[in-house]
C-alpha cells in the first residue's frame, strides 16, 4: 500500500514537472463566416488555420511555445464578429486576431482592434481595411486594385480600349466598379458602357444588348455565382464574340461547371493557386502551393480554394511575428509591420508603415484563360 | 435592339404569367393568396437540376420534376391550409408565408447554399429573326408556356372540375349549396397553380441555374403581374406577366439597368393609383 502511494505521488511528482517544462502557449484568436451566406470563404479558412496550428504544434512550436487558437465564427454578421472579438480580448485575452472573413465584418471590428491595441490581419479583399491605415490592422487578401490593374495592363496590350462593365449591385460588384472608373484614364481605356446588374437577376440581356451597341470590344463583368455565369451564357444567347473578362470572385472551378461551354474562353485574374502546377520553376511561389495543396487534400480530401490561402498567409505573418516578438502586442505590431519577403500563397508580403497589405500585382495575381473546361495560365 | 429586347422580355414575361397564373388560381378558389407560389418554381428548378445532375435522361426527369413540385403543392394545402380552413384569409396568407420559409430552409439543407448548373434542353446555336437572336431554350419557354396556358383555357371551358372551379370563384357560397365539392377543389388548385410554377422552375433552369432562394424574386414578380392583370383573370395574369417582362427589358435597355426593377414596379404602383383592380380585370361575373 505504501509503495502504491509512493508510485502514485512520484509519477504526479513527473508530470507536472514535465508540464512546467513546455513554455506557456502563445494564444491567438480568429474569426472566420464559418456558416451563414458566406461559409464557403469562412469554411475553408478555419480549417486551413486548424491545420496550420496542430502542424507547428508537431513541430514544436514557436520558439517552443505551442501556438492555442480560439476560433469563433461571425456567420458573417458583423454585430457577431464585434461580440466575438470583444470575447476575444477581455476573456481569451489572445495576442492578436486573424480575420474576419468579410470586408463588412472587418471593417466593423477595425476600430476595436485600435482601441484595445489588439494586432488584426483581416482575411478580406475591401481595400477600405487598410485604407487610411490604422497601426494595427492589416490584412493579406488582394485588394480589387490590384485586379483591375492586371486585367486593364492585359486589355492595353491587346490593343482594346473600348471597353463595357457590368457590375453587380452588392458591396464587392460596387467596390470593383469604383475601381475599375478611377483607373481606366490611366490605362488609356474608354468606359462605353456602365450597367449594372441585381444580385438575384436571372436575365443581363437586355445590359449585354446596350453594352454591344456602345461599340464595347471587351466586356468586363465585376460579381460572384451565380449572375457572371449567367452573363457568359447570354452573351452566347445574343451571338456576342467581343473578348469578355471576369473578376477574380468566380475563380473556382464551380463557374466552369455552371458556365458550361460559354465559359471557354474567359479572362479573369486570379490567385496563383488555381494554376499553380502551371507556374514555372523559377516562380518563388510554387514550392509553397505544390506544399499546401498537397497538405490540404491529405486531411480533407478536397482541393484548398483561395480563401483558405488567405488565412494560410495570416498565419504565416503572425508566426514570423511571434517568432521576432513574442508575447507582446505591442511589440508584435511592430514586427508585423517591418516583415519583408515573406513568400505566402497570394504573393511576397512586403509589409511598411504605409502598406499594411503589402502585396504588389506582379504576384498576387495571374491572368488565366479558361480552355477546355479547367484554368490556364496565360502567358503574358 | 427592339427585336432582341423584346425576345428577352418575352421569356421573361412568360415565366412571370406562369407565376401569376397560379397566384390567380389559389386566390380565384380559395381567396388566399399563396406566397410560396415563388418556391413551387425553386422547387421545379431544383428538382431537374438535382435529377439531371445525377446523369438520369431528361425524359425522365422533367415529368419527375413536374410531379415532384405538384406533389408538395398539394401537400402544402392538406397539412398546412386544410386544417386551419375556419381561419380568416389573412391567417392563411401568413401561413403560406410560413411554407416558403420552410421549403426555402428544407431545399438549403437538402441540395445546399450553391447554385446548380442544368445544361440546356435543346443545344445549338441561337435561331436569327431579322438580325436578332432569339436563344433555342428561350423559344422553348415560350412555347411551354403558350402550351400550358391553352391547356388551363381548355380546362376551365370544358371540364367539369374546370366549371365547377369557376362557379367556386364566382360565389363559394353558391357552389357549395349546389354540391360542389370545396375540399377536394381547393386541393385541386394547389395542385394546378404549384404544377404551373414547377412548369416555369423547369425551363428556366437551364437559363438561370436553380439556388435554394431564388423563389423570392420570381414569387415577388409574379405576384406583381398578377395583380397588375387583376387577380381574377387569367388573360390579366397573361397579359401582366407579358407586359411586366417587356417593360424590364425596355428600360434596361434603353434607360438604365440600375432602376430596372424600380422601373418595373413605379409603373405597377402607378397603373394601381389608377385603376386599383388591375390593369386587365373584366367584370367580376367573368372571372376565371
Amino acid at each position: 500500500m505504501r509503495n502504491c502511494l509512493a508510485v502514485f505521488l512520484g509519477s504526479l511528482l513527473f508530470l507536472w514537472s514535465s508540464l512546467s517544462l513546455a513554455k506557456e502557449p502563445y494564444r491567438i484568436g480568429a474569426l472566420f463566416s464559418v456558416t451563414g451566406p458566406t461559409s464557403f470563404i469562412g469554411d475553408p479558412e478555419k480549417k486551413t488555420l486548424e491545420m496550420l496550428v496542430e502542424e507547428i504544434n508537431r513541430a514544436g512550436g514557436i520558439n517552443g511555445h505551442p501556438v492555442e487558437a480560439i476560433i469563433y465564427d461571425t456567420q458573417g454578421e458583423e454585430t457577431l464578429a464585434v461580440q466575438k472579438f470583444m470575447r476575444l480580448v477581455t476573456q481569451d485575452r489572445v495576442l492578436a486576431v486573424i480575420g474576419p472573413s468579410r470586408t463588412g465584418t472587418s471593417l466593423a471590428v477595425a476600430p476595436l482592434a485600435e482601441r484595445f491595441r489588439v494586432p488584426l490581419i483581416s482575411c478580406a479583399a475591401g481595400i477600405k481595411i487598410v485604407e487610411p491605415v490604422r497601426p494595427y490592422v492589416f490584412k493579406v487578401a488582394q485588394s480589387d486594385r490590384l485586379a483591375v490593374k492586371k486585367i486593364y495592363a492585359y486589355l492595353k496590350t491587346q490593343g482594346l480600349t473600348r471597353v463595357g462593365i457590368l457590375t453587380v449591385s452588392n458591396g464587392f460588384g460596387q467596390s470593383g466598379r469604383q475601381e475599375l472608373k478611377r483607373l481606366a484614364p490611366q490605362y488609356g481605356i474608354t468606359l462605353v458602357a456602365d450597367e449594372l446588374y441585381g444580385p438575384k437577376d436571372t436575365d443581363m440581356k437586355p445590359q449585354l444588348i446596350r453594352i454591344r451597341k456602345a461599340g464595347a470590344q471587351a466586356v468586363i463583368c465585376w460579381g460572384t455565382n451565380p449572375g457572371p455565369a449567367i452573363v457568359a451564357r447570354n452573351m452566347r444567347e445574343l451571338g456576342m464574340t467581343q473578348k469578355l473578362i471576369m473578376s477574380h470572385g468566380v475563380a473556382s472551378r464551380r463557374f466552369i461547371e455552371l458556365a458550361g461551354k460559354a465559359a471557354e474562353g474567359i479572362i479573369l485574374p486570379a490567385g496563383k493557386l488555381i494554376v499553380a502546377h502551371e507556374l514555372p520553376d523559377s516562380d518563388p511561389q510554387k514550392p509553397l502551393l505544390l506544399s499546401y495543396i498537397k497538405r490540404y487534400k491529405a486531411r480533407y480530401g478536397v482541393e484548398p480554394s483561395s480563401f483558405g490561402g488567405h488565412a494560410y498567409d495570416a498565419f504565416l505573418l503572425l508566426k514570423e511575428a511571434l517568432a521576432k516578438a513574442g508575447a507582446d502586442r505591442k511589440a508584435l505590431r511592430d514586427a508585423l509591420e517591418s516583415l519583408k519577403g515573406i513568400k505566402g500563397i497570394h504573393g511576397i508580403f512586403n509589409l511598411s508603415p504605409q502598406d499594411h497589405n503589402g502585396l504588389s500585382e506582379r504576384e498576387a495575381f495571374v491572368l488565366v484563360e479558361i480552355r477546355g473546361g479547367d484554368f490556364h495560365l496565360l502567358k503574358e | 435592339m427592339i427585336l432582341e429586347l423584346l425576345f428577352s422580355g418575352l421569356v421573361n414575361g412568360a415565366i412571370y404569367a406562369l407565376v401569376a397564373l397560379g397566384f390567380m388560381i389559389i386566390y380565384s378558389a380559395t381567396g388566399v393568396i399563396n406566397f410560396a407560389q415563388g418556391e413551387f418554381v425553386m422547387l421545379g428548378a431544383m428538382l431537374t437540376a438535382w435529377l439531371s445532375g445525377r446523369g438520369w435522361p431528361l425524359a425522365a426527369v422533367l415529368p419527375l420534376a413536374l410531379t415532384g413540385a405538384t406533389l408538395v403543392g398539394v401537400l402544402t394545402e392538406r397539412l398546412t391550409i386544410r386544417p386551419a380552413r375556419e381561419a380568416s384569409p389573412l391567417t392563411l396568407i401568413i401561413i403560406t408565408i410560413g411554407v416558403s420559409i420552410l421549403l426555402k430552409g428544407v431545399s438549403m439543407f437538402l441540395w445546399g447554399k450553391e447554385p446548380l448548373p442544368v445544361s440546356p434542353f435543346l443545344s445549338g446555336p441561337p435561331f436569327t429573326f431579322f438580325k436578332a437572336a432569339l436563344p433555342r431554350q428561350g423559344l422553348l419557354v415560350l412555347s411551354s408556356s403558350t402550351l400550358a396556358f391553352a391547356a388551363v383555357a381548355v380546362f376551365f371551358r370544358y371540364t367539369l372540375w374546370g366549371k365547377a372551379m369557376r362557379a367556386c370563384a364566382y360565389n363559394r357560397f353558391g357552389a357549395r349549396i349546389l354540391g360542389i365539392n370545396l375540399s377536394g377543389l381547393t386541393c385541386l388548385s394547389f395542385a394546378l397553380s404549384a404544377a404551373l410554377s414547377g412548369l416555369a422552375g423547369i425551363v428556366i433552369a437551364p437559363l438561370t441555374f436553380a439556388t435554394y432562394d431564388m423563389g423570392t424574386m420570381l414569387g415577388l414578380k409574379g405576384f406583381s403581374a398578377a395583380v397588375f392583370g387583376g387577380l381574377g383573370s387569367a388573360g390579366g395574369a397573361l397579359l401582366g406577366g407579358f407586359t411586366l417582362g417587356v417593360l424590364e427589358a425596355l428600360a434596361a435597355g434603353y434607360i438604365s439597368s440600375a432602376y430596372k426593377d424600380a422601373l418595373a414596379f413605379v409603373l405597377l404602383l402607378a397603373v394601381l393609383f389608377v385603376r386599383p383592380e388591375g390593369l386587365f380585370s373584366p367584370e367580376r361575373v367573368e372571372k376565371l
